[in-house]
């Protein structure tokens, strides 16, 4: 290779009009762009809940299904998946490779278990005896709130499940021998996503979790 | 696209990585792989344009087909199920198909050459939206094949008509294909939109502020973060649609506790942004032309730019004047029939900007003017009315006759095609380095013109004495016959002009005999007219330095301190990215995945549902291996060294 063109090859990031890289422009645009579908998908649970709240004729109350201690658990577990990622971000930059490793890992390990919850979770409420809450019906008469439920939490665990995806795309690449700081932005990027999906959490956990127990 | 000017080519960058399944297609392939594989943003807006230029002629055969129906009273052209199918059909394909495409092709070939960048910020990416837009057009058509036929529940596929159980044939696909297509369609029209947004804001030539970009550039980026923020909500309720019909979810099943009232909010608030962004693109190209037809800059070049946005803006609250009457209650009817008054305001702000720049201009009418004063004019005429909608009586008498017809076919039809096709008459040159026959040009303005007006015109009066739309025929006495008659005449004028134009571009690729273009034919404004048509695959041998918002004109006739300079010529060369393979594959799995799950049920002799996934994963395999072999391969790249002048 001419040196020339070795060296233009290199410029992995091109200079560009407001400094900021071209990839997080885009990964911005597309979180700007998410919170819309989770927008719409928690407008829907919140105008069901509100004009379908009863069952068969009684108040619709969901406590009898929801296990709200296994919930604030994994809530507290992708929360603090979240420190792992700021964390594995920062071990790349400095290009500290192992660390990168291990930071990644434990993203990995707390956001399989997350969705190990919720799995675990979701049958638990089909299978309620008593109180089934399927996709269609609640107690067997025909409902809304498991259509909006599981559609929502099921469309975040699905984020989720990319995000782990992801990382463990990362992880195995981090084996290859070519990683480096130069992928630094690469999963600096795809920190925001996980950064925006547990954001997504916050919300949903309070909004469609807590407040049944305010009421 | 002309690689004579290569004077080197760098050893090693032919040497790409080779995969096993497919080898990287190297700088010089041609043919069928280079348009396959492709990541040149011109050449890929070229397909968006034909493309959707045959869906244009698909749409338009339906339109005929409705039109030749509602001749004479009682007619038997089409039965009612088949009439349905027709406008829904027309109405997405027109929509989804044939506008956001065209649009989407203007905004690809022309705005990374007016901001003064090489291509657009992800190239492979660019080549993504389009295989899904493709994929989402073919599977949309494939409706027409299977139980059901095609979709008969309208473009706003209003629920209940998408209930499995009020299916008029048992097991109707037609409704899972459009859900399907609309998801894939919506994909690449975001996916677009993020790449477009990365490229306008951080891909400008040094010196190209944001206050300098031309107009056209700044409606591509005002519709791109309008589709990213109003897509997911159609995108969610073609989700939660589709959880509906294959899974038995309830959200829209007023049966079982389910709104089809909050289907209708979902749609609208997609649905109305939408309109606007089937129309800032034409706003943008008229932007464009009128100043160069007028020989004067733009009039009041911010204000078009701060109305643009706030049209963006204000078109996500105005979105329930579509539900007037479903019985909102009233503060929420006149809350948004205010807000729909309000943003005629910054509508009519612009077409005085259009009238101010051409007042006391110097106008030539070339065709694409026509096509703009065309625009101006039919565009009026659809606001017009548009405006009489927002008031809520009126609105309650006009809903759902064909008075609505005619107003939203003045705002498509006369608004959006007809700047579309002054786009195409305009920027062609530019991209076939040919000039198109004026003569002809005129004559297609004309039919489209008049073929046009004698259509939709009568369609307002036909709407004031009765005629309800969506409803396949008519009784005889109510007087109906007559304008309809001068409709359906005036469609196939139409039709006809839109024929000769299309052969027209077409004809422009091919026919050696036509003048050569020229670097600037129409003595326009604007960078793309500082390059040489066709344009070079790097565009720009040396990135311009810009110093005025009309840079081709003050290049000619500005003082000197206001003329671009240009950056040295860099001894490493002009940096191409590769093709690839990927985006094609990525889209072909999520095309396969979208027909294993339109198909994964079967029922067995016993009665039972059986669902089968294996070919919707094997389409998700190949989607997921496409994105993983995308990512590893990376951007790779080749050098070409243009010498100075070649541009």
């Amino acid at each position: 290779m001419s040196e020339a063109s070795a060296h233009a090859l290199e410029h992995h990031e091109p200079v560009t009009s407001t400094g900021i890289p071209n990839k997080k422009v885009l990964m911005w645009a597309f979180l700007g762009s998410d919170c819309m579908f989770f927008g719409t998908l928690i407008s829907t649970h919140l105008i069901y809940r509100k004009i379908s709240a009863t069952v068969g004729g009684n108040f619709l109350d969901i406590r009898d299904v929801f296990d709200i201690e296994l919930t604030s658990f994994s809530t507290f577990i992708l929360l603090a998946s979240s420190l792992f990622m700021a964390l594995a971000v920062s071990a790349i930059h400095k290009g500290n490779l192992k660390s990168t490793r291990w930071m990644l890992l434990g993203t990995i390990v707390f956001g399989a278990i997350f969705l190990a919850c919720q799995v675990y979770e979701f049958t638990h409420f089909v299978h309620a005896p008593g109180n089934e809450l399927t996709l269609s019906t609640y107690r067997g008469e025909p409902h809304v709130f498991g259509s909006t439920f599981y559609v929502l939490t099921g469309t975040h665990g699905t984020h989720v499940a990319i995000g782990v995806f992801w990382l463990l795309g990362w992880l195995a690449y981090s084996f290859t021998g070519k990683m480096s700081t130069v992928h630094a932005l690469d999963v600096e990027i795809c920190g925001l996503y996980w950064h925006f999906v547990d954001i997504v959490w916050i919300i949903i956990f309070p909004v469609i979790y807590l407040m049944e127990y305010a009421m | 696209m002309a690689t004579e000017s290569i004077k080197y080519v760098a050893p090693d960058t032919e040497n790409k990585v080779k995969t096993k399944v497919f080898p990287r297609p190297g700088q010089h392939t041609t043919g069928l792989v280079d348009w396959l594989t492709t990541i040149d943003h011109k050449k890929i807006g070229l397909m968006y344009g034909l493309t959707a230029l045959f869906f244009l002629i698909i749409g338009g055969i339906e339109a005929l087909l409705i039109r030749s129906q509602l001749w004479d009273h009682n007619m038997t052209v089409l039965t009612n199920r088949e009439y349905n199918q027709m406008f829904t059909m027309h109405g997405t394909t027109m929509v989804f198909l044939v506008i956001m495409p065209l649009s989407a092709a203007f905004f690809n070939v022309i705005m990374p050459l007016q901001i003064g960048a090489r291509d657009v910020a992800f190239p492979r990416m660019n080549t993504l939206s389009l295989w899904c837009f493709f994929a989402g057009g073919i599977i949309l058509n494939l409706s027409w094949f299977f139980t059901g036929g095609s979709p008969a529940i309208g473009w706003f596929g209003y629920a209940p008509l998408t209930d499995t159980r009020f299916a008029e044939v048992i097991g109707d696909m037609g409704p899972d294909f459009w859900v399907f297509s609309l998801q894939i369609l919506g994909v690449a029209s975001l996916l677009a939109s993020f790449n477009f947004i990365t490229t306008i804001i951080n891909m400008r030539a040094p010196g190209m502020t944001m206050m300098r970009i031309p107009v056209f550039t700044w409606m591509t980026l005002i519709v791109s973060f309008l589709i990213i923020l109003a897509f997911p909500a159609i995108t969610i309720a073609l989700v939660e649609l589709m959880f509906d019909r294959t899974y038995g979810t309830n959200f829209f099943d007023f049966l079982e506790g389910g709104k089809p009232h909050l289907w209708q909010h979902l749609f609208w608030i997609f649905g109305h942004p939408e309109v606007y962004i089937l129309i800032l693109p034409a706003m943008g190209i008229v932007s464009e032309v009128i100043p160069v037809f007028s020989r004067k800059p733009l009039f009041g070049y911010g204000l078009i730019v701060f109305s643009g946005a706030i049209i963006g803006f204000m078109g996500f609250a105005v979105w329930s004047h579509h539900m007037f009457t479903t019985g909102m209650g009233v503060v929420a009817t006149s809350a948004f029939a205010m807000l729909t008054m309000l943003i005629a305001i910054p509508t009519g702000v612009k077409i005085f900007n259009w009238i101010g720049t051409m007042w006391g201009g110097r106008i030539r009418f070339d065709t694409p003017m026509l096509f703009a004063l065309g625009f101006i004019t039919m565009f009026m005429i659809g606001g017009f009315t548009g405006i009489m909608h927002s008031s809520v009586p009126i609105d309650a008498q006009h809903q759902d006759s064909y008075f609505v017809v005619a107003h939203f076919h003045y705002v498509l039809i006369g608004g959006a095609l007809f700047g579309l096709f002054c786009g195409f008459y305009f920027w062609l040159p530019k991209m076939t380095g040919r000039m198109m026959n004026e003569k002809l040009g005129k004559f297609v303005f004309t039919l489209m013109f008049i073929g046009f007006n004698l259509t939709f015109f009568p369609m307002h009066y036909l709407g004031m004495i009765g005629q309800p739309r969506r409803t396949h025929t008519y009784n005889e006495g109510h007087g109906f016959e007559t304008w309809n008659q001068i409709a359906t005449i005036g469609a196939f004028i139409l039709g006809v002009g839109i024929v000769i134009g299309i052969y027209q571009f077409v004809n422009s690729f091919f026919n050696k005999k036509l003048k050569p273009a020229g670097k600037n034919p129409w003595d326009a404004r604007t960078l793309e007219w500082t390059l040489s048509s066709p344009v070079k695959e790097y565009n720009f041998a040396r990135t311009p330095i810009i110093k005025a918002r009309d840079q081709a004109w003050e290049n000619t006739y500005g003082p000197k301190d206001i003329q671009s300079e240009k950056e040295p010529l860099d001894d490493h060369g002009v940096h191409m990215p590769d093709r690839s393979w990927w985006p094609l594959v990525t889209a072909l799995g999520l095309f396969g995945m979208c027909l294993g799950m339109l198909f994964h049920r079967t029922i067995d002799p016993s009665g039972e549902l059986v669902r089968d996934y294996t070919f919707a994963i094997l389409g998700g395999v190949v989607m997921v291996t496409g994105i993983i072999m995308w990512a590893l391969e990376g951007p790779g790249g080749y050098h070409l060294f243009p010498k100075e002048d070649e541009e």
